[in-house]
């Protein structure tokens, strides 16, 4: 704050011939708060557009409604994929999120599936239990009540048995009812549900309406968990609180967040595992292919923080004092770097992404033997590692390291550890 | 949150200063990682606690540096160190997805993750490390057991008591069913037969005339699929035990560990402690940390036998293809494995084998909560005068020379001694395992014994799962512990309810 102040004095006495004023830590956090907020309301707004548009589905079911609610979804994604920048750094988006993105999920829990997925899996009793198919469901002794589909008794579902992967909830909940198993390994195809599985009158797939319940349960279910994270970051709002209280603590979350997402969740999780497995199962938006996507917009997020800048899905931006800005001021090469690095990382996504919807899907990358597209994949990775390498050379730069260290190893700090 | 990024710095300024650490030190009977200053300060802030009145420091902080302070929910024990640099953090994410990858069996289209069995008992890891903590028994007869498994042997021959005592085998194996019996097999091929638990109630009268009902184990092999079983066949179940801390176990000084061994009782405090000694897979002799009866000196070596035993997957360190067939289930070796050339030797490629391996060193220990509410600091006195911490040893400072920076000269609170002990008939399985005899267990680490519930509701203590509750598993104790417990029992109501709310604490 120190050298604020004397900026401070400065631009007083030397106005005339001073630059912009300095750009503040708390404008910054406050940008952060206000970009989070536009994301999670587009995120809520684009989910209502989905609910429309299940809704329209279910009343009438045919190849257009179906298509409609597919493109919603795919809408939904756009804006929410951009907000996983928001991860990692945030404790009450950490520990929300699984409710709404949780993945990967084993899909027999929620409905039929096709005879090469098994039975039985050892590790879940709910591998198969099929709750749109059941009245009741029950495992390790317990049994629930599913006669009604409603947006309780999903959540009450969610990870059974504390397996992770009984996924009853949000997007990929929503993605499997809409587009059913993607059955075509690496080759070419998305998951191929026919609208007709939402049909009572012709109806396939069996309990169509109980199929309906579920997904509009789950669009419910999502909304109302969207509408509890923009409410996180109103004005007087938790998230926002978190942020803006003390900046420093403000930024280090913001990098966390940006680093932890880079890095270990996207390049890692997401991206690596799959091309050392060559496994399709290993994909992030699996039964609609657009895992393409989904990565590029987390990358897109990751830049939204970082340059203080969103473009909403109405056209319209939120933008303010950015990290960019702090950067600059502080090291003006390292603020080019970074730059560089993320317009890089950029270029990697976009081509993935062209190569996608040119016909070759992002489980078609990651397969065996496919070279070039293992390349691709690749290329991505490197760019994410490497932004991450100059971020941490910010969080040096912005002198972020010594902020919990300030304090002694007395009592007064509880989370004090002997070094 | 803010925590890791600025450890991710300090480690990056700790590794220049690192030294390497020397796995071939003959037991070293003091600490040869720490100058005389440093010596003193960890002799200093190990000491034993004696005042009650208010936590001592650092005590929140269970794991030191890699303690976890997110919020405490099912998700307590899935985090990483928090102390780990971005690119660490990747390997540990990869070793996650690895974690609770499903394995397949061969040939497969996904060749770099297929191999399983023939003979298993989970396709995953985190089929048995539910939400990478502890398993538990079925909870009635003709549950399934996943979390549970049964390790088989006989009495050994002369060439094989050679072999144990060498620490080149952990038993005798059953020369048909091996040393671990599996309970799923890939298709066309019959399983080992089903684990069959019921349970004998047994009650115990507490000093204010509550009765706590234990259940006693009744274990039986059901359905055998390779003809009968030997009358002369002993079997002992075990439940998956809590991933987290192992890194920071594994980096506690071997001296240490040895200060606190007292095979002859020569204290006289009926407590006597034997350091298990085990050969690792670079063939050195060394202290046995892991596994019930602490058969496995490093986590490699203990990821290596659950990737061989439990999903019949070879890895550098057991490079079987078969894992537990054994040369009579010819069936089982006449199936295809997974190893693939383009890949390596073994159907679990090296480098995932050590993305998996440092994933389990790194699963922290979540932040203890309420240290500084009076019950729980009455509960701790009663556990210091009741004699648990003669065994579940509170705190150590881990080496200076760990070769992982992240765990390094950390304090930590694990609660156990890592050593042996003979816990009485109760308790006895009557099978030797290593040097462990069928009265013997490893102290098991209390850290974070009070969210067991919270990340799995259905889990279950001791080391087949049998008690419910963490009194139920108190009580259970005998042999070495026969006078904790029983000081237990005769102690009042409320000395005991603080003794469970510390406990529950941790």
């Amino acid at each position: 704050m120190k050298r604020r102040l004397l900026v401070g004095t400065a631009i007083a006495t030397v106005a005339m011939i001073s630059p912009a004023a300095a750009v503040e830590p708390q404008e910054v956090v406050s940008t952060y708060a206000d970009i989070a907020l536009a994301t999670y309301e587009d995120s809520l707004e684009t989910a209502k557009v989905l609910k429309e548009a299940v809704d329209k589905l279910v009343e009438a079911p045919s190849e257009e409604t179906m298509a409609a609610a597919r493109e919603a979804w795919l809408a939904a994604r756009v804006p929410y994929q951009q907000s996983e920048a928001y991860r990692f750094g945030n404790a009450i988006v950490d520990e929300w999120e699984g409710r709404v993105n949780a993945w990967p999920l084993d899909e027999g829990l929620i409905d039929y599936v096709d005879a090469s997925y098994g039975t039985e899996s050892d590790a879940n009793e709910f591998y198969t239990v099929n709750v749109i198919a059941n009245d009741k469901v029950s495992a390790g002794g317990t049994e629930v009540d599913v006669s009604e589909i409603t947006p309780e008794v999903i959540q009450s579902l969610h990870e059974a048995g504390g397996i992770e992967a009984n996924v009853a909830t949000g997007y990929h909940a929503i993605e499997f009812l809409l587009w059913g198993q993607d059955l075509n390994g690496t080759d070419a195809g998305a998951g191929a549900r026919p609208y007709t599985d939402f049909d009572t009158e012709n109806c396939t797939g069996d309990h169509c309406d109980r199929r309906a319940q579920y997904l509009q349960a789950a669009a419910d279910l999502l909304i109302a968990d969207l509408e509890e994270m923009v409410a996180n970051w109103q004005t007087d709002g938790e998230a926002r609180a978190e942020v803006t209280a003390d900046p420093s603590a403000g930024l280090t979350a913001m990098l966390t967040g940006l680093g932890s997402l880079s890095y270990g969740e996207l390049a890692g999780e997401r991206m690596k595992l799959g091309l050392l497995l060559n496994d399709p199962e290993e994909e992030h938006d699996c039964f609609s292919d657009n895992t393409h996507n989904s990565h590029y917009y987390d990358l897109v997020g990751i830049r939204n923080v970082y340059f203080g800048s969103y473009e909403r899905v109405d056209g319209s931006k939120v933008e303010g004092p950015s990290l960019a800005d702090l950067v600059s001021e502080s090291d003006a090469a390292l603020a080019d770097e970074v730059k560089a690095k993320l317009d890089t990382t950029l270029e990697a996504m976009t081509t993935l992404k062209s190569r996608a919807e040119g016909g070759e899907a992002y489980d078609q990358m990651i397969g065996q033997g496919n070279d070039e597209g293992n390349a691709v994949v690749q290329a991505a990775i490197d760019g994410l590692v490497d932004q991450t390498r100059s971020l941490e050379r910010v969080i040096a730069a912005l002198d972020l390291s010594g902020i919990e260290l300030e304090g002694s190893d007395s009592l007064d700090n509880p989370d004090a550890v002997f070094e | 949150m803010k925590r890791s990024v600025r450890a991710a710095i300090l480690v990056g300024l700790c590794s220049s200063l690192a030294l390497t650490a020397h796995a071939d030190s003959p037991s070293p009977r003091e600490r040869d990682d720490l100058n005389e200053k440093d010596r003193a300060r960890v002799e200093n802030v190990t000491r034993p606690a004696t005042r009650f009145d208010k936590p001592e420091r650092f005590e929140r902080m269970s794991a030191g540096a890699t303690t976890s302070t997110k919020l405490i929910n099912a998700n307590a024990f899935s985090h990483s160190s928090a102390n780990l640099e971005f690119a660490e953090l990747e390997r540990f994410l990869l070793g996650n997805g690895l974690f609770r990858k499903d394995w397949v069996s061969s040939p497969s289209s996904t060749q770099a993750s297929d191999g399983l069995g023939p003979l298993f008992n989970a396709r995953a890891c985190q089929s048995c490390h539910i939400k990478d903590g502890r398993g538990h028994a079925p909870a009635q007869p003709g549950d399934s057991a996943v979390s549970l498994l049964v390790r088989l042997s006989i009495a050994p021959s002369e060439a094989q008591k050679d072999a144990i005592a060498d620490g080149r085998l952990p038993a005798a194996p059953d020369p048909v069913y091996g040393l671990q019996l599996q309970d799923h097999a890939v298709a066309g091929l019959d399983p080992e037969g089903r684990v069959d638990i019921s349970y004998e109630e047994l009650p115990v009268m507490l000093s204010d005339g509550e009765t706590v009902t234990l259940r006693k184990p009744v274990l039986k092999i059901a359905d055998p699929g390779y003809g009968p079983l030997r009358e002369d066949l002993m079997i002992s179940a075990r439940v998956a035990p809590p991933m987290i801390g192992l890194g920071l176990l594994e980096s506690v000084h071997e001296a240490d560990i040895l200060a606190w061994a007292d095979p002859g009782d020569e204290d006289n405090d009926g407590i006597s402690g034997r350091p298990a000694r085990t050969r690792d897979i670079d063939g050195q002799w060394k202290l046995g940390r892991f596994g019930w009866k602490a058969i496995a000196s490093s986590i490699e070596q203990q990821t290596a036998d659950a990737f061989s035993g439990d999903m019949g997957l070879s890895t550098p360190a057991a490079p079987n293809h078969w894992g537990d067939c054994t040369q009579a289930q010819t069936g089982c070796l006449a199936l295809p494995h997974g190893a693939q050339e383009r890949l390596g030797a073994h159907e679990v490629p090296d480098d995932l084998f050590d993305l998996v391996t440092f994933y389990s060193s790194h699963l922290a220990v979540p932040v203890r909560r309420d240290v500084d509410n009076p019950a729980v600091l009455a509960g701790k006195k009663v556990f210091y005068d009741s004699g648990c911490a003669a065994c579940h040893r509170p705190k150590y400072v881990t080496r200076r020379d760990v070769e992982d920076p992240a765990l390094r000269f950390q304090l930590i609170w694990p609660y156990t001694d890592m050593l042996l002990h003979d816990m009485g008939t109760g308790l006895a399985d009557g099978r030797s395992e290593g040097l462990a005899d069928g009265f013997e267990w490893r102290t098991p680490p209390l850290w974070g014994i009070g969210l067991t519930a919270t990340v799995n509701a259905e889990a279950t203590f001791l080391h087949d799962g049998r008690a419910r509750t963490l009194l139920e598993a108190v009580l259970w104790h005998g042999g070495e512990a026969q006078a904790a417990r029983d000081r237990v029992v005769e102690m009042e109501m409320r000395d005991r309810d603080n003794l469970i709310r510390f406990l529950e604490s941790l």
